[in-house]
């Protein structure tokens, strides 16, 4: 579990504990992973604190990860730049930490064996850039759309040794509501221009997304591989 | 980047509104075309004229260009 410090990445973790699973948590942050394992159910899990943006970070996190059957990435950073204002060191960033960070981990931890067949493959995608575009997101799209084109031809691909790959396409989660704020709205004004779009009257919660990432996880969606799950409150309607 | 230059910065973001609207005392927000695309073109220009990070809030709590030119210099 990447990302597993906080959100969506930390929802999944809990959610999967509470379903019977040993989970292994990996980001950046030390003292909020501890938050994260201390909230978890269960024995066994454990914490592996190395940056991915970084090839030896994702080199120390396949070394000491024992064998898995299970993968979810949720590392990942948002973006909100308008098109004629990305440089080279924007996009290079974001390309970097949402898609080669969980391409290149997905790629040494099969390499290594350390899947076991008919592993499940989870990437934590968007509702941009997969269904829908929104002003100033076009860079953050292009992240998550190509985590879903990655996707479709990995699933063919790992479909040999029964290994499912599919991603989930999140709305707006209240934990990356702030992030947003902070960058360009206030608090209010997100929720008097944006939940109006959403008619389930409400923005997700992690344990939305994390639900979602249970079923991908567990042998209920063995015939599901290669999809975009989309858990938006019907955002995209 | 004096005041002059980030006036001028600040009309180039501007498609619709012509350049000679914009002075250091403009209120921006009360422009048809300020919205948000022009307030995150904004963002990136503070952040490219001057290497600083502004926020929505620091938007919305300025009225004038020169406001904002202010605000910019004291982060």
């Amino acid at each position: 579990m990447t990302g597993a410090s906080s959100g969506i990445g930390r929802g999944i973790a809990v959610a999967c504990a509470k379903m019977g699973a040993k989970v292994v948590l990996n980001g950046r942050n030390v003292e909020r992973m501890n938050e994260t394992l201390s909230m978890l159910d269960g024995k066994g899990h454990m914490v592996i604190s190395s940056d991915l943006s970084k090839q030896d970070g994702i080199n120390y996190l396949v070394s000491r990860c024992p064998d898995i059957n299970g993968l979810v990435h949720s590392a990942g950073v948002p973006s909100i730049r308008g098109v004629k204002h990305i440089d080279r060191s924007l996009i290079e960033e974001i390309i970097n930490i949402n898609d080669i960070a969980p391409i290149l981990l997905t790629s040494a931890l099969l390499k290594q064996k350390k899947l076991h067949k008919k592993s499940s493959i989870v990437f934590v995608a968007s509702v941009s850039g997969v269904f829908v575009g929104n002003i100033g997101e076009a860079s953050y799209s292009a992240s998550k759309g190509a985590l879903s084109g990655f996707v479709k031809s990995a699933a063919v691909e790992l479909a040999a040794q029964g290994t499912r790959v599919n991603t989930i396409c999140p709305g707006v989660v209240e934990t990356r509501l702030l992030n947003l704020s902070n960058e360009m709205f206030s608090e209010d004004q997100l929720k008097e221009t944006m939940l109006g779009r959403y008619p389930l009257k409400r923005f997700g919660k992690p344990e939305d997304i994390a639900y979602g990432a249970v079923y991908l996880l567990s042998d209920a969606s063995s015939w599901v591989t290669g999809i975009n799950l989309l858990i938006d409150g019907g955002y995209c309607l | 980047m004096t005041l002059e230059e980030f006036v001028k910065a600040f009309a180039a973001e501007f498609d619709e509104t012509p350049e000679d609207q914009f002075k250091a005392d403009t209120e921006y927000k009360s422009l048809e075309e300020w919205g948000s695309l022009t307030a995150l073109s904004i963002i990136a220009v503070a952040m490219e004229g001057f290497g600083k990070k502004i926020t929505g809030a620091d938007l919305r709590a300025c009225n004038t260009i020169e406001d904002l030119y202010n605000l910019i210099q004291t982060k």
